[in-house]
C-alpha cells in the first residue's frame, strides 16, 4: 500500500490522486451544500412555528434506516441514466435529514423565557429567530451539518459504481482487478479525508458558537 | 411482481443474511460496551479519552473499514468476518459513550443506598446500576441497530451484503423491482428492530410509568 500511495506517477495526471481527491470533495461539497439549502430553512421554520415537528423527528429516524446503496440503484433507475444526478440525488436523501433534524431540534429547544424576553424587548418574529433563536441553536446545526457530511464523505465512494470519479475508483476498480494495494489505498484516503472534514466543522463550530453560549 | 414470485428462495436468503450480519454485531458490542464503560466510570480519566477515541473511529467510513479489515485481521476480503468486525466496532464506539452516560446517570444516594445495604460492587452494577442506565443504553442501542441495518447493504459492493446484494443485482439488470424489494424489506427490518427494542426497554424497565424519552437526534 505504501509503495502504492508513494508512488508519485499515481498522484499526478487526471486519474490520479489528486484528481481524485477533487472530485469527492467536489461530490461531497455540492451534496451538502444542496442538503443544507434545503434542510436548514425548513429545520428553521418547523423549529420557529413549531408546526410539523411529527415530520422533523420521524424523518430523522427513518433516514438511518435508509441503504444508501440501494438509494443510489434506486435514483439510477428511475432517472434512468448514469452519473451525477443520480448520486447527487442518493447523497442529498442522506443528508438533509440530519441537517433538519437537528436544526429542529436546536431552534425548538431554545427557552421560551429567552424569546419571551427577546420579544418584550421588541424584536420581531425574523429578529428572534436570526438574533436569539439561529445562535442559540448554532452547536446544534452545526453538529447536524457534521453528521451530514460524514454520512456524505464516506457513501461518495460508491459513486464510483456507477462509473463517476472519486475516491471510490480505487475502491470498486482495485476491488475488480484484484489490486489490494490501491483498494486499500482508496479506503485510507477517504477515512482521511473524513477525518480531516469532521475536525474543520469542529473548528468551525468552535468560531461560530456565540461566546455567550460557552459560559454555561 | 412475478420476479419476487420467482425468487422467494434467493430473497429470504439475503434477507437472512441481512439480519445475522446487522445483529450479531449489536450483541457483540454489547457485550464488549459494558464491561468497558463500567471500567471508564471506575477510572473516570479513561472516558473522555475512550469517548472520543469512539468518535474517531465511528467517522471512518463502512467501506472503508470493510476492506480495510481484512489486511489487519488476515481474513479473506470475501468473509463475512469482515461486516462482522467492522460493524461490531462501530457498535462499541457509539455505545460506549451511551453505557458511559447511563452508569453516571445513576443517583449517588441510590448507590449509598445500595452500598448500605451490603452489595457487593459486582451485584451493585448487574442488580442496581445496569438497570437504570437501561434508557440511556437503549436509546444508543436503538441508533446503533439501525444504521448496521442500513451499513450491512454497503457490503454488497465487496459480494457481502445480504439484501444490499439485490440492489447490485438490480442494478446490473438495470431492473427496478429488486432494488425496491431490498429498500423496503430493509426499512421494514429497520422499524421491526427499532419496535423490538423499543417492547424490551418497556419489559426491562417496569417501574418507569413515564413514556419513552422523545427519539433523539443524531
Amino acid at each position: 500500500m505504501w509503495q502504492y500511495l508513494t508512488d508519485s506517477y499515481n498522484w499526478s495526471g487526471n486519474e490520479g490522486i489528486w484528481a481524485r481527491i477533487l472530485e469527492h470533495l467536489w461530490y461531497t461539497f455540492a451534496a451538502l451544500g444542496l442538503s443544507v439549502v434545503i434542510g436548514l430553512p425548513i429545520g428553521l421554520r418547523i423549529g420557529h412555528t413549531r408546526r410539523g415537528a411529527f415530520l422533523a423527528i420521524n424523518l430523522g429516524n427513518a433516514a438511518r434506516a435508509l441503504p444508501s446503496l440501494g438509494l443510489l440503484m434506486l435514483a439510477v433507475l428511475l432517472t434512468n441514466q448514469i452519473g451525477f444526478l443520480p448520486v447527487l440525488i442518493a447523497l442529498v436523501a442522506l443528508g438533509i435529514p440530519p441537517i433538519l433534524a437537528s436544526t429542529y431540534a436546536g431552534i425548538s429547544g431554545v427557552d421560551p423565557a429567552t424569546i419571551d424576553a427577546a420579544r418584550g424587548m421588541g424584536m420581531t418574529g425574523r429578529e428572534i429567530l436570526t438574533k436569539v433563536e439561529i445562535p442559540i441553536a448554532m452547536p446544534l446545526i452545526i453538529s447536524g451539518v457534521r453528521s451530514a457530511t460524514l454520512q456524505i464523505v464516506s457513501t461518495a465512494t460508491i459513486a464510483a459504481l456507477v462509473s463517476l470519479g472519486g475516491l471510490g475508483r480505487y475502491v470498486i476498480d482495485g476491488l475488480k482487478l484484484r489490486d489490494f494495494p490501491q483498494m486499500f489505498s482508496g479506503a485510507l484516503l477517504v477515512a482521511l479525508m473524513a477525518l480531516l472534514l469532521d475536525a474543520m466543522f469542529a473548528l468551525i463550530g468552535r468560531i461560530t458558537v456565540s461566546p455567550g453560549l460557552k459560559l454555561g | 411482481m412475478t420476479w419476487i414470485g420467482n425468487n422467494l428462495g434467493l430473497i429470504w436468503e439475503q434477507l437472512r443474511e441481512h439480519i445475522y450480519l446487522a445483529i450479531i454485531p449489536v450483541i457483540l458490542g454489547l457485550i464488549i460496551s459494558v464491561p468497558l464503560g463500567y471500567v471508564a466510570t471506575r477510572y473516570s480519566w479513561l472516558a473522555n479519552p475512550l469517548v472520543a477515541f469512539g468518535g474517531l473511529l465511528y467517522s471512518l467510513p463502512s467501506i472503508a473499514l470493510f476492506i480495510v479489515l481484512p489486511a489487519i485481521l488476515g481474513t479473506k476480503v470475501l468473509s463475512s468476518i469482515n461486516i462482522v468486525v467492522a460493524l461490531t466496532i462501530y457498535t462499541v464506539s457509539l455505545l460506549i459513550r451511551n453505557v458511559i452516560d447511563g452508569l453516571r446517570s445513576v443517583p449517588p444516594d441510590v448507590r449509598q443506598s445500595a452500598i448500605a445495604v451490603g452489595y457487593g460492587s459486582l451485584h451493585r452494577l448487574v442488580a442496581v446500576d445496569l438497570p437504570i442506565a437501561i434508557p440511556v443504553i437503549f436509546t444508543g442501542l436503538r441508533v446503533v441497530t439501525v444504521a448496521n441495518i442500513s451499513m450491512v447493504s454497503v457490503g454488497a459492493v465487496i459480494g457481502i451484503g445480504g439484501l444490499g446484494e439485490l440492489f447490485t443485482l438490480g442494478f446490473q439488470k438495470a431492473f427496478l423491482t429488486p432494488v425496491v424489494v431490498g429498500v423496503v424489506l430493509s426499512l421494514a427490518l429497520a422499524l421491526l428492530a427499532d419496535f423490538v427494542l423499543v417492547t424490551l426497554q418497556r419489559v426491562l424497565t417496569p417501574w418507569a410509568r413515564v413514556a419513552a424519552p422523545v427519539a433523539e437526534v443524531a
